[in-house]
């Protein structure tokens, strides 16, 4: 469709300035300068650099503790994904389900995104607190293990995984309702006809329909999860016990910040730039798909 | 529009529903099951803050003894004054506001210039513009980290409202929302409007924008929690207690030495203090949110 335009030689330049000019000044230049960055070596001070090539590279791969926070960030990923999608998949096919009060049940399953995941995290290291918290108390009369995330990395990390999953609870069952109710009442009442119960109609039509939605919102968990999560290590673990939770995020910033190693920085944001372009593509694919669907 | 297009399918329900409820058994024990199972789900989500909410009004005492106390106790006003003057919880709160607010309005303010200058006119470098908003999706803080901070400290921003707020205006998303939704605007309104001699900005300001609320609206509550959320930039950009965010700030009231006494009745306090705002927003502009939420992140 052509669409009628407005002539002006400086008018649509000058409209699009103030957000070129923030994605030029804070978005390309410091990202051509983080690539720049990764191949030359920098004194601590910045005042002298030298081009090395891929050294950067070559050292940052060759150090175990940088394959453990890869490692760490892809359990953590994982495990926060796996559990938010999973719980908003069975919350948001109940709120589904035919019955009335619909909003109100919404409404209580949503409040949780608006939690920072480094305040989620504060309080649940509270819960998960050894001496003080309530769960460690329960458990005890289960089992003798001491779940101390501040000795055991499974249990930090477990603790992590649980506070940012909760926080993205509310996010996941939003996207859900909207593709779940988009799924045509005809379809489901046919179903209901030929005597399908609630729990055969959602695995045999519900589910299938919200795939898509189910893969883009894997993707979108991911990217969060890999690349928004900086706040409740650092509010909540700071990457230990030893590195249990040091994930890539966090292990540029106390390399960069703290460590001042601008050369093994500059690698490290660009192997997560690689991964975050791969994440985009898919997101946006998916992206595609899901409406199409709809 | 899929918020609209989703309402009218949930109609149809309703309607259906009406239509076949005569022929129903008058106790439905699969709904009523079904409101069991949603109201345990609640009530496992709403637990954690329950818990931070019951522990913030505890003495220190109750906080620690065992069994522990699960209901609320008769200490919620000393501790929240405590923790407010303790880590300057009103000075944290302002910063997040602002930080929040005038994030919020300029993602909004400048995407909508933009997507009205790549759909209404065609010029020199359109695509261009075009693709650079987009590629920002893929350049989030972390990639960026230390020469981002370097720009900012040749401007001289660290420790300013323009260094929390500015750097983190540009929106790929809001600019496409507005573009999705002025190519949904017939064509007919523009050229009535230039018929009537109505330039470009007029058209903006007395076309565009009374229709954009509803889309307005809904990216602002979303974009709000995010800057109210934002954790790195501001721990990067601050470096004085009365700078401070109160997400970052929250952290300074757990002692990491061990000598101090760990008070976790004000620490809840500022848990509680911290994600209020972000959650009443969420809960009183429902609507706007799950609008914002799922028409922005295509």
């Amino acid at each position: 469709m052509k669409r009628t335009v407005f002539r002006s030689r400086w008018l649509p330049y000058a409209l699009v300035l103030p957000q070129v000019a923030v994605t030029i000044v804070f978005f390309f230049w410091p990202a051509l300068k983080s690539l720049q960055l990764s191949v030359y070596r920098v004194s601590p001070f910045g005042d002298r650099s030298t081009f090395i090539g891929l050294e950067n590279f070559r050292t940052l791969l060759a150090d175990p503790e940088y394959y453990q926070s890869v490692l760490n960030s892809f359990v953590f990923a994982a495990g926060v994904t796996g559990l938010s999608v999973l719980a908003a998949l069975v919350a948001a096919g109940l709120a589904t389900q035919k019955i009335r009060g619909l909003s109100v049940y919404r409404t209580l399953l949503l409040w949780p995104y608006g939690i920072a995941p480094a305040v989620a995290g504060i309080i649940f290291l509270f819960i998960f607190h050894p001496a003080y918290g309530v769960l460690p108390y329960f458990l005890s009369f289960v089992t003798a293990y001491e779940f101390n995330w501040l000795l055991k990395g499974w249990v930090a990390m477990t603790l992590v995984i649980v506070a940012t999953a909760w926080t993205h609870l509310g996010y996941n069952i939003a996207f859900y309702l909207a593709g779940l109710l988009a799924v045509p009442a005809s379809v489901l009442e046919a179903a209901d006809v030929d005597g399908a119960g609630p729990v055969r109609r959602f695995t045999a039509i519900t589910f299938p329909l919200v795939s898509p939605i189910t893969f883009y919102l894997i993707v979108l968990n991911m990217v969060f999860a890999f690349f928004e999560s900086f706040g409740v290590i650092d509010a909540v673990t700071k990457g230990g016990p030893g590195h249990a939770t040091e994930i890539m995020v966090f292990k540029l910033y106390k390399d960069g910040f703290i460590g001042l190693n601008l050369g093994s920085s500059g690698a490290q944001s660009v192997i997560l730039m690689a991964m975050v372009i791969v994440l985009t593509m898919l997101q946006f694919r998916y992206a595609e798909k899901k409406v199409t669907y709809r | 529009m899929t918020a609209v297009g989703a309402g009218r399918i949930e109609g149809a329900h309703v309607a259906a529903d009406a239509a076949v409820a005569p022929r129903r058994k008058p106790v439905d024990w699969g709904a009523l099951l079904v409101h069991a199972l949603l109201l345990a789900c609640i009530a496992v989500v709403a637990f954690p803050l329950y818990y931070a909410f019951i522990i913030s009004t505890q003495s220190l005492q109750e906080v620690v003894q065992r069994p522990p106390l699960l209901l609320p106790s008769s200490h919620l006003v000393e501790n929240y004054v405590d923790a407010w003057q303790k880590v300057n919880l009103g000075q944290m709160l302002f910063n997040s506001a602002v930080m929040a607010v005038t994030i919020a309005a300029g993602k909004i303010a400048i995407s909508m210039l933009s997507a009205f200058a790549i759909v209404y006119f065609d010029f020199r470098g359109r695509m261009l513009c075009f693709w650079m908003i987009f590629v920002t999706l893929m350049l989030p803080v972390p990639v960026r980290l230390m020469s981002t901070y370097e720009v900012i400290g040749t401007l001289g921003w660290i420790n300013t409202y323009q260094g929390l707020t500015i750097p983190l205006m540009a929106s790929a998303t809001a600019t496409f929302l507005f573009r999705q939704f002025y190519l949904t605007i017939p064509n007919e309104m523009v050229e009535a409007a230039q018929l009537d001699g109505a330039g470009p900005m007029r058209f903006l300001w007395s076309f565009l924008l009374p229709l954009s609320w509803a889309n307005i609206a809904a990216l602002f509550v979303v974009l709000f929690i995010f800057g109210w959320n934002q954790y790195l930039w501001p721990l990067m950009i601050t470096n004085t207690e009365a700078m401070r965010t109160i997400v970052i700030g929250l952290e300074g009231l757990i002692p990491r030495s061990g000598t101090e006494l760990p008070t976790w009745n004000l620490i809840m306090a500022g848990a509680v203090m911290a994600l209020l705002p972000p959650v009443a927003v969420i809960v009183l502009m429902q609507r706007w949110f799950v609008k914002g939420l799922v028409e922005a992140e295509k």
